[in-house]
């Protein structure tokens, strides 16, 4: 595919990787933030071709995996209650306190994976009586799909379509990882969808503040590597800018039509993320007339019981960069992508499941 | 779940107020909202997000970039 291959791209990956082991005079360590790039690089071996100069961190970009647990638990009841509860299908297999929307759906729950917003919007319409309810989960990548289908919804009228949302802000979890005491990141991959919509501005005063260099960064092998050529490179020279590898994709002011849209739709609040706790303005509720499409305050009842989460998981922990997966106990012994613990071992873009995929249990740690 | 896939732009059109287009993605063409990308047009390259676009591609900076890379690399040039 056009804007991929080339980007596979052998040779180009294996000069990439000789440049950055020259160039760097010490081992560096470096977080890429996206779930994806985790995924990318593990099914590459990039870690393993860098691993003499570059130790990479994983960061916290799996929306999946910090959709807090009490809105999980909210959807399964939800859907238990005879709504027609409707998502991406990454999070039909994340386990809740009580089981995952799988169960629900084979024990008669009408659970529905779309592929967009628009989907649910198009089965809310199609059936006027019938209650559709789409869990809202992702960065801001995902934010203007979920806005524009919104301000559809309200355009059209529709009364029996609501929204759960789990929005998530990358740059407050960002800065909560480079402020944190003992820090070890020393330059940040910036997830770069998150980056095409939003620009790179956010970012200058996490850069300026803790003195460390973020690349925009692509998705395939060849971008990660050049975007950890051009920290590397900012590293050794002492710098601390905001800088784009991807640049067929992002532009420093974003994409401003998308930016307004979210903005019209939602606004910042606090969020807690699963595992790691409330991040200050991490998160994005439905503001003004949107409000009126939230499934909380439109089912006030579904509070129900404590989340519960399994004492054991570690996912906290692989999400702030502090452990590599296997370094967890239960990493392939109480936690498998059959039976999962954590949301990090079952999303597309968790951490713990590219380990289980790409490494043997009890690899690197 | 920010996986965006780059598709080019077939066709632009309306529903229900809303502005779509069907978008080819190396032979697969689905429907893809605009509501984000108002200077779409047929033959557009965008980048493709739960069915919303979130950008035109820059397919000079695409080439550019790859040109610099290939030049300020020994390419193929160690064992």
């Amino acid at each position: 595919m056009k804007f991929v291959d080339e980007y596979r791209d052998p040779a180009l990956a294996r000069a990439l990787v000789d440049a950055i082991l020259e160039r760097a005079t010490r081992p560096w360590t470096i977080m890429e933030v996206c779930g994806g790039q985790t995924h990318a690089i593990l099914a590459h071996g990039l870690d393993a071709l860098l691993a003499e100069r570059v130790t990479l961190l994983h960061g916290p970009g799996c929306p999946v995996c910090v959709t807090p647990l009490e809105t999980l638990d909210r959807a399964l009841a939800l859907a238990e209650r005879g709504a027609r509860l409707c998502s991406f299908g990454d999070m039909l297999r994340v386990p809740g306190s009580r089981g995952d929307l799988l169960g629900a759906r084979a024990r008669g729950g009408d659970v529905r994976v779309v592929y967009s917003p628009f989907d649910a919007v198009r089965l809310a319409a199609a059936e006027p009586d019938r209650e559709v309810v789409f869990l809202a989960v992702g960065f801001e990548t995902t934010a203007p799909a979920v806005a524009a289908a919104a301000r559809w919804v309200l355009a059209r009228d529709l009364s029996n379509f609501h929204l759960l949302v789990s929005h998530v802000r990358v740059p407050p979890a960002l800065e909560a990882i480079a402020a944190a005491p003992g820090a070890q990141v020393e330059a940040f991959l910036a997830a770069g969808h998150v980056c095409t919509v939003m620009g790179t501005a956010e970012y200058e005063p996490i850069a300026q503040r803790h003195r460390l260099p973020v690349v925009a960064t692509g998705f395939e092998p060849v971008d990660i590597l050049e975007g950890v050529a051009m920290a590397v490179a900012q590293l050794e020279a002492g710098a601390s800018r905001v800088e784009i590898q991807y640049r067929r994709a992002v532009r420093p002011e974003g994409n401003p039509a998308a930016r307004a849209l979210v903005d019209e739709v939602f606004e910042v609040v606090d969020r807690p993320w699963r595992g790691i706790g409330v991040v200050p303005r991490g998160g994005l509720a439905l503001r003004g007339p949107y409000a009126a499409l939230d499934a909380v305050t439109a089912f006030p009842a579904l509070a129900g019981e404590a989340p519960r989460e399994p004492a054991a998981c570690r996912a906290g922990d692989v999400l702030r960069g502090s452990i590599r997966p296997p370094a967890c106990p239960e990493f392939g012994r109480g936690c498998t992508p059959e039976r999962p613990l954590g949301a990090p071992m079952v999303s597309s873009e968790g951490a713990c499941a590219a380990y289980y995929h790409y490494r043997a249990a009890g690899g690197p740690a | 779940m920010c996986l965006a896939v780059p598709g080019r732009v077939c066709e632009v059109y309306e529903e229900a107020g809303l502005r779509l287009a069907t978008v080819d993605f190396g032979g697969v063409r689905r429907r893809v909202c605009l509501e984000t990308l108002p200077d779409a047009a047929p033959g557009s390259w965008i980048l493709v997000h739960a069915g919303v676009a979130l950008q035109e591609l820059d397919t000079g900076a695409a080439e550019e970039a790859l040109e610099l890379l290939a030049q300020a690399l020994p390419l193929g040039g160690r064992t």
